[in-house]
């Protein structure tokens, strides 16, 4: 995939995956434990990310985005493949280095509620990875530091005293953002970062991630199941299915002229909020389930829910190929 | 025009908790007509889920009390009637499906034995005639070799296909009201997707009315003819379908419009966030609920709370403003929009 190196073709590359596998065990057994066969949560992907860009992944649940998110920061060790960030070989870091890299990649969680720890004040959570960093030199310095990110992110920096039972679900999503944005990264995966909220609510984080990637110059890894708000946020999107990415574009580009089937259903099956829009779309209802993914189908993955499936996609994988100015896509549609 | 089948009025329900008097419903109206779809549209906590299990009396008691209220039920009012006879109408005439398919589903019982529990129970059906009743559903909500797949157990089936048991489940003795509770809400797009299609077939096929219970407006939009919106346990806007999306006339639902992203827009326009925090329900209710969170708030909405009143046809809304006097403001600039 040599070609495709530089996806974009602008703008300076920060991260770079290429071939990317995180295949799960499934084992038999209670005493002696056997390997009968694998999950494969993610299998196969290649993109980049460039410097400042938000790259959406959208896909249903189980199609392995989360884990995608956790193999890039190395909390999963990939199975194989490779991550560069900033030029640095992640799978093969460890220890100090691999801490010293984490300076520079945080993560937002889905959770606001299972994602602090309760038992701690606000301070101590947002402060904790100055500790780990070894960032706040003195006591004062690190009580500023927190101060200015609980401000940061809209907090009044009074509250560094509270428990996070304290706080509603969007106050603690601010929290948790804090907490990522406290050493200074220059790379978050926002993992789903508000499903958890209430709608009115979501719309005060969403302006708050965009409004701190302007300033901070910070690049998003957003992964979501919510493709208006992956949409929004975004400026390039990747799909993905059972573990693959089957397609990756440009926003627009993808919304107006989705070239995999898989695009197309989901693309079909997001609701829209106007009547009128709803009552002239064409809804393309997907029949079935998603294949379990310790037992993919052969061929192509999508092929046995595609409604446009060929004799063909049952016996070969489509490609995952530049189908036209950065627009990749995984199926021989685009072939003719 | 169709007749009513639902008319409920001044519903009240309170929760009496340690921490004070949770005010979760505070005396809502409405009704529903036969073979039409309601929608309730609402955030957590908004009394959107209360105010439906005040209807049948799903509420746990203690903590929660229906204070006050009257539901009339195909010209029968429901709140003076035993638990006995009640229960002659829950889950018979009056169905349920609940928003999270892996929990309101016996994990030790069969698929089969829990639909034909039901109909043992409301159709006086014996065991072969309920079975051969229970595969007709499950065929009915799409489910392949339903024969073969009654006696398997309900961590068998996926999220969709269990969301497809629970409408079986809720359409097995024919209801005439079908309540569901974000029904689709646990579910991915696709799989929504087909959801909504079904239960859109099945209400046209068995002419049942539908009360869906959503915080989606996108859903809403799809399906519903009209809409009720509530907050804080009030109704503060209730219209058609198309006339509240065009013309909205209560700032909240104007504000969770201009709130959300939509999939179909051109460009990437900032998002108008609602400030502040939803209401504390521990508070007595004595101003516009929705007061703290306003942009277009007035000395009024501090004194009085506004009650809904019509505001064009068909269009209720409960706001001491002129919806023209706030649109002129929205025009005239932002209304501190950077938050």
């Amino acid at each position: 995939m040599s070609e495709s190196a530089n996806m974009n073709g602008s703008g300076e590359v920060l991260l770079e995956v290429r071939d990317l596998k995180m295949h799960f065990p499934v084992t038999r057994g209670i005493l002696i434990q056997r390997q009968v066969g694998s999950i494969r949560a993610v299998d196969g992907l290649d993109f980049d990310l460039i410097k400042g860009e938000t790259l959406g992944l959208v896909g249903e649940s189980g199609c392995g985005k989360s884990t995608t998110g956790r193999a890039i920061l190395q909390l999963h060790r990939p199975t194989a493949g490779s991550v560069r960030f900033e030029g640095v070989e992640l799978t093969e870091t460890s220890g100090p280095d691999l801490r010293q890299m984490r300076r520079r990649m945080q993560m937002i969680f889905q959770d606001p509620y299972a994602s602090l720890n309760p038992r701690m004040t606000v301070g101590s959570i947002v402060g904790e990875p100055l500790d780990v960093h070894q960032l706040g030199n003195s006591k004062t310095d690190r009580q500023e530091r927190v101060r200015e990110l609980l401000e940061i992110v809209g907090l009044n920096p009074y509250f560094v005293n509270r428990y996070p039972h304290e706080f509603s679900g969007g106050q603690r999503q601010r929290i948790g953002v804090a907490r990522a944005l406290a050493v200074n990264p220059s790379f978050i995966v926002c993992d789903e970062p508000i499903s958890a909220l209430d709608v009115s609510i979501q719309a005060q984080v969403i302006n708050l991630l965009e409004d701190l990637q302007r300033e901070l110059q910070l690049t998003y890894l957003f992964i979501a199941h919510d493709l208006s708000v992956v949409r929004h946020i975004s400026d390039r999107i990747a799909v993905m299915y059972l573990g693959k990415i089957v397609e990756l574009a440009e926003r627009t580009e993808l919304y107006e002229n989705p070239r995999h089937p898989y695009t197309e259903a989901l693309l079909s099956a997001v609701p829209v909020p106007d009547p009128v829009v709803e009552a002239k779309r064409q809804r393309i209802i997907l029949e079935g389930d998603v294949p379990n993914p310790a037992s993919p189908p052969t061929g192509c993955n999508f092929s046995t829910r595609c409604p446009k499936a060929m004799d063909r996609c049952f016996q070969e994988e489509p490609e995952f190929r530049d189908v036209g100015d950065g627009h990749y896509a995984a199926c021989f549609l685009n072939e003719e | 025009m169709s007749k009513t089948l639902l008319k409920v009025r001044d519903l009240e329900t309170k929760f009496f908790t340690q921490d004070g008097v949770v005010h979760a419903v505070n005396g809502i109206s409405y009704h529903v007509d036969e073979g039409e779809t309601v929608a309730i549209v609402g955030e957590s906590g908004s009394g959107k889920s209360v105010g439906v299990m005040s209807l049948i009396r799903l509420i746990a008691s203690p903590p929660g009390k229906i204070v006050n209220g009257s539901v009339v039920f195909d010209g029968q009012e429901l709140m003076d009637l035993a638990e006995e006879d009640l229960r002659h109408i829950r889950g018979n005439r009056i169905a349920m499906i609940f928003q999270d398919p892996m929990t309101s589903l016996n994990p030790v019982l069969t698929i089969g034995r829990q639909i034909t529990e039901s109909l043992e129970l409301h159709m006086s059906m014996n065991r072969s005639q309920s079975r051969e009743r229970a595969i007709e559903l499950l065929e009915l909500v799409g489910i392949p070799a339903a024969a073969s797949r009654l006696d398997d157990y309900p961590h068998q089936f996926s999220g969709g296909m269990r969301q497809r048991v629970m409408i079986a489940m809720g359409l097995s003795c024919n209801p005439q009201l079908l309540i569901a509770d974000e029904p689709t809400t646990a579910l991915d797009v696709t799989i929504q997707a087909q959801i909504i299609d079904l239960v859109d077939r099945l209400r046209k096929e068995l002419g049942m009315a539908i009360i869906w219970i959503t915080h989606d407006l996108g859903v809403v939009a799809g399906m519903a003819e009209r809409v009720i919106v509530m907050y804080s346990g009030f109704i503060i806007e209730a219209a058609t379908v198309n006339d509240l999306y065009a013309q909205p006339h209560h700032p909240y639902t104007l504000g969770l419009l201009r709130s959300i992203p939509r999939l179909d827009e051109a460009h990437r326009e900032r998002l108008v966030p609602i400030d502040g925090l939803p209401p504390d329900l521990l508070d007595e209710p004595s101003h516009c609920p929705f007061a703290p969170r306003c942009e277009f708030v007035i000395e009024k909405c501090w004194q009085e709370n506004p009650p809904l009143e019509t505001v064009a046809d068909d269009h209720l809304s409960a706001c001491w403003r002129d919806i023209s006097e706030i649109r002129l403001e929205l025009d005239a600039g932002p209304a501190g929009g950077a938050a």
